[in-house]
């Protein structure tokens, strides 16, 4: 091979190296979760994971999908429910905890704990989260499944987004969990 | 406490428990200069480790010294970038 030739070999390979490391990234740690529940005690691990994550510099992806819409819900957020029933956790027999008034009580009771723990709310967890650049999305097509407006999310939320999305991101990320 | 350092701030996240003393450390930590050392006070025992594990997976900060002074918990937090 001709020096010329060597040469020229050289810079196609080092152009290859500078867009892999365009592809590569910075070396920033990318987490995607996706939220499917929408109950009280099911909100709170995806946005404690993912305020910390934003804390810790990552790029942070939540995808909100069926019951788990309601966290981003600016209405339903602030009324989700711990569910007494097939909770072996709850200090009462299932056939008491099925009577009515038996979820609510026993949010209440949660909600208490929390407040006196000094733990955050959920609201403040989602504002939190916004505020350090973590995406929350909101599943488009179970938006209208569940018939809600997007103007019914906070400001922040990203909608307009299905499982296309959610996926790309997830393949870039070095974290994927499913809540 | 060693006074090898000057401290710049005061965060006071007494009472709050996870993630708070982290993701408010994080954001105390932003408005820092270079070089500058911020002192995190709280009560949650499990900033210990948590806020050990976020120095060491964060670019730019230092854990310098942590200390537990009877129910009080205090971390000082340099930003080194």
């Amino acid at each position: 091979m001709s020096e010329e030739a060597l040469q020229e070999r050289i810079e196609e390979l080092e152009e290859q190296v500078a867009s892999l490391e365009t592809e590569v990234g910075d070396g920033q740690k990318k987490m995607t979760i996706v939220a499917t529940q929408g109950t009280f005690d099911m909100a709170y691990p995806p946005l404690i994971l993912a305020s910390t994550a934003a804390a810790f510099g990552w790029d942070v992806v939540v995808f909100h999908t069926f019951w788990g819409l309601d966290i981003l819900h600016e209405e339903k957020s602030s009324d989700l429910k711990l569910s007494a029933v097939g909770n072996p956790n709850m200090p009462m027999p299932n056939a008491l905890a099925a009577l009515p008034g038996m979820d609510r009580m026993a949010t209440r009771m949660m909600e208490k704990r929390i407040d006196e723990n000094g733990t955050a709310t959920i609201e403040e967890l989602i504002e939190l989260s916004l505020d350090q650049g973590v995406d929350l999305q909101a599943c488009q097509m179970t938006i209208e499944l569940m018939e809600y407006d997007e103007d019914d999310f906070y400001d922040g939320v990203t909608t307009g987004v299905g499982a296309a999305t959610a996926l790309q991101h997830m393949a870039e990320s070095d974290i994927q969990l499913l809540v | 406490m060693s006074s090898e350092y000057q401290i710049a701030e005061t965060l006071d996240v007494k009472g709050a428990s996870c993630p708070m003393p982290v993701v408010q450390t994080k954001s105390a930590i932003d408005d820092l200069a270079e070089g500058e050392v911020l002192e995190v006070v709280a009560t949650d025992s499990g900033s210990m480790s948590d806020l050990k594990g976020w120095a060491a997976g964060t670019d730019g900060v230092e854990l310098l010294e942590q200390v537990e002074d009877g129910d009080v918990y205090k971390h000082y937090v340099e930003k080194t970038a």
